[in-house]
């Protein structure tokens, strides 16, 4: 915290709270004034629909609750009602983000800049309530924004950034902001709860383009029947998605500016002097970087970079952490079954054309469904990459980590799962 | 209602919201709903639109409407009127928009989204009472990908994937859903059926469901020239004879109470209109198929018997 954060809190301009990670993003859609909040439920996303229809139902939101019938119906009713110039709140998760995946891409393309917070869960089958992020991955082609959350803090934070950079009129995109189930949305944190006239200051009234009124009437989402014009459209939107970037910067320093707290598209940690750094997102980064502490305790030159801005992608950022390094360790949690994890690829792409790119930039598979990933893992994972490096050689698959008592485990549920 | 602003054809409002030129086939009966519909509903409306041949209408960079048209997605045009009300109302309330913005909101779908892939969306609208307009164009199949069948494509009737063969040889085996009860039993404000050559009952209906407020909906029968197979010329004539014979009754339903608009006084027999239609060949030739139309025939008397009980 800067002295000036110090003296904003002395002034008594934000409130701490201890929030749970669903309590922080229904905080920052409150603060960001939405005007409308169509829901479905789904666990583990039930929490924040249940708050913010509370607070509207006491008159201490000024908002539209509608609960549709569906995630579907859902998506279309946000979109629509971004399209029609309200500022449009929504959540879901893992199933009910893929039931209404349809409409992510027609809500990117009606160019609907509205927020949907996304609580990671894997996805069936099996089914599970547990996290990974093969369902907000699976947005990742979408036109969405992606913004990753790794605390209550950027949970309540990214929303007030997605709605800034989202409206803006050289973007013009909807946004995820994806949190963790359990380990994010149900855990309590002190969070700094910004007050209302500071946010209203850094995220003023939505101005649509082209709202839908009686004095100018629209068409909008009408057929494209000639081959260039849907060519044309979406590299309008790659376009604007690239935009983002840098109005996320800009919309980062202004945050900055009035909250005291930074925030790149990526973050470092403990990069400096680091040969070996370990790349991950949201929640379970949390554990990476006390793996991270631990290791250099035993002498490794370990660091990590936890991607926040997943889309539109931060090469630069990325390239800029990781050339010259000897070894990256890419954690995906989410598996491209028959391919491998879905990040690693993209990062090693970003890197491929450098002269100083790294030796080695080995591909992991961790955390799925919610497993646990130990130090004794992490600590593997390292070495395979160092071994590989000295070796002079590169993976040839990625690492599935799977620990010795977890397939005990697994065992013997097999075995009681066959009658034996 | 007792007053009525249309008592014959000649008062069919001359004002066009829909323009001529659209992509859509010569004589499309739902094109015809459409333009008469419009009429009556007046203008500052947006219409929110669903998959099917009406997409077509729109097409960019041309719209034939002086209104707003929101194309969705197949399954969800009434959850997507829901957010364009939702917010049209909230923006208003907030004093962010002016009431004279205020637009009518008015979903319009072929029969496939409406009694198939959309009916949980129109089932939610309903019971939340949305303030909107529904016209399901029903020309009883998916028109705009070829003709296969919908839940609403009649018994005995070939489409593209209901071909009569020796092994079936009625064509479609299933009944049509009975979309109308359906909605009705939601109990919203008012539901009716209208008919391209019915107008003045048309403009009266939607006459009546401008002085209600919730969901209104509408179900018209609309004749295809290419899915029917019958003349461009035809729709009209086609449209008239379903209702002549009680094929397609006009009625409406307020709060959930049926009422019949036009009671045929001598129905005719249902091998006119079948026998005007491509799609009900197989029914005649090479042999007539005498159980299967005798069956139509008995749906729509037994149907009958009971209105005129």
């Amino acid at each position: 915290m800067s002295k000036e954060g110090d003296k904003r809190r002395e002034g008594g301009s934000m409130v701490l709270k201890m929030l749970t990670g669903s309590q922080a993003v229904a905080w920052a859609a409150r603060l960001a004034r939405v005007d409308y909040v169509p829901a479905y439920p789904i666990t583990p996303q039930t929490e924040i629909i249940e708050i913010l229809s509370d607070w509207i139902r006491k008159g201490e939101m000024d908002a539209r609750f509608v609960q549709m019938e569906s995630e579907h119906s859902l998506l279309t009713a946000a979109g629509t009602a971004a399209a029609t110039g309200a500022r449009v709140f929504t959540a879901t998760s893992s199933q009910g983000l893929l039931y209404g995946f349809e409409m992510l891409y027609c809500i990117a393309g009606w160019r609907a800049p509205l927020v949907l917070v996304n609580v990671a869960r894997a996805l069936a089958a099996p089914i599970t309530l547990e996290p990974d992020h093969n369902d907000v991955l699976a947005a990742r082609d979408s036109g969405f924004l992606q913004f990753h959350a790794e605390n209550a803090q950027e949970a309540l934070d990214f929303v007030l950034l997605a709605y800034r950079v989202a409206e803006d009129h050289r973007v013009l995109l909807p946004a995820i902001v994806n949190i963790d189930g359990f380990h994010l949305s149900f855990t309590r944190e002190r969070v700094e709860l910004p007050e209302q006239s500071a946010v209203d200051e850094f995220l003023p009234e939505y101005v649509p383009v082209h709202p839908i009124k009686a004095s100018e009437p629209v068409a909008k989402g009408i057929p494209v029947l000639i081959p260039p014009l849907y060519s044309f459209f979406k590299y309008q939107m790659h376009m604007a998605s690239r935009n983002a970037l840098g109005v996320f910067r800009e919309a980062a320093r202004a945050f900055e500016r009035m909250f005291s707290r930074a925030y790149g598209p990526v973050e470092e940690y403990m990069l400096d002097d680091a040969d070996t750094v370990i790349v991950m997102s949201n929640s379970f980064a949390s554990i990476g970087k006390q793996a991270v502490k631990a290791l250099r305790d035993e002498g490794n030159k370990v660091g990590l970079l936890k991607i926040r801005l997943f889309r539109p992608f931060p090469t630069d950022e990325i390239v800029r952490a990781l050339r010259g390094k000897r070894c990256v360790v890419v954690i995906d949690q989410n598996i491209s079954v028959g391919r491998g994890g879905i990040i690693c690829p993209e990062v090693a792409e970003a890197l491929y054309h450098l002269e100083d790119r790294p030796k080695v930039i080995l591909p992991v598979i961790a955390g799925l469904g919610g497993k646990a990933i130990s130090l004794e893992e992490f600590r593997h994972s390292v070495r395979v990459a160092e071994r590989l490096a000295s070796l002079r050689a590169g993976p040839d698959r990625p690492l599935l980590l799977f620990r010795e008592d977890e397939e005990m485990l697994v065992e013997s549920l097999l075995k009681t799962a066959s009658g034996g | 209602m007792s007053i009525t602003k249309y008592r014959t054809l000649k008062d069919v409002p001359r004002e066009e919201f829909l323009a001529p030129g659209t992509s859509l086939c010569a004589g499309c009966g739902a094109l015809l709903v459409m333009r008469l519909f419009h009429k009556a509903l007046g203008g500052d409306v947006v219409w929110v639109n669903a998959a099917g041949c009406i997409t077509l209408m729109a097409t960019f960079p041309y719209t034939p409407l002086k209104s707003s048209w929101f194309y969705t997605a197949m399954a969800s045009a009434p959850a997507g009127a829901q957010g364009i009300r939702d917010a049209l109302d909230i923006l208003i309330r907030k004093g962010k928009l002016d009431p004279s913005e205020n637009l009518k909101v008015a979903v319009v779908t072929g029969d496939g989204a409406a009694s198939d892939i959309g009916l949980q969306s129109t089932s939610g609208a309903i019971h939340r009472g949305l303030d909107f307009f529904y016209l399901c164009v029903d020309n009883e199949a998916y028109g705009n990908t070829g003709f296969q069948a919908s839940s609403l494509s009649p018994m005995g009737s070939e489409t593209a994937t209901t071909k009569p063969t020796h092994l079936f040889p009625a064509g479609n085996p299933l009944p049509k859903k009975d979309l109308f009860e359906i909605w009705r039993s939601h109990r919203p404000p008012y539901v009716a059926t209208i008919s391209p050559s019915h107008a003045v009952d048309l403009l009266r209906k939607v006459e009546k469901a401008l002085t209600l407020k919730g969901p209104r909906l509408f179900l018209a029968l609309c004749p295809c020239p290419t899915g029917w197979g019958i003349e461009p010329s035809e729709s009209v004539k086609l449209a008239r004879l379903a209702v002549e014979t009680g094929i397609w009754p006009l009625k409406e339903a307020i709060y959930g109470e049926v009422s019949h608009t036009h009671v045929p006084s001598k129905r005719k027999p249902v091998e006119e209109y079948l026998k005007a239609q491509r799609r009900f060949a197989h029914l005649f030739r090479p042999v007539k198929n005498e159980e299967v139309i005798a069956e139509i025939q008995k749906q729509v008397d037994d149907y009958w018997s009971k209105v005129e009980r």
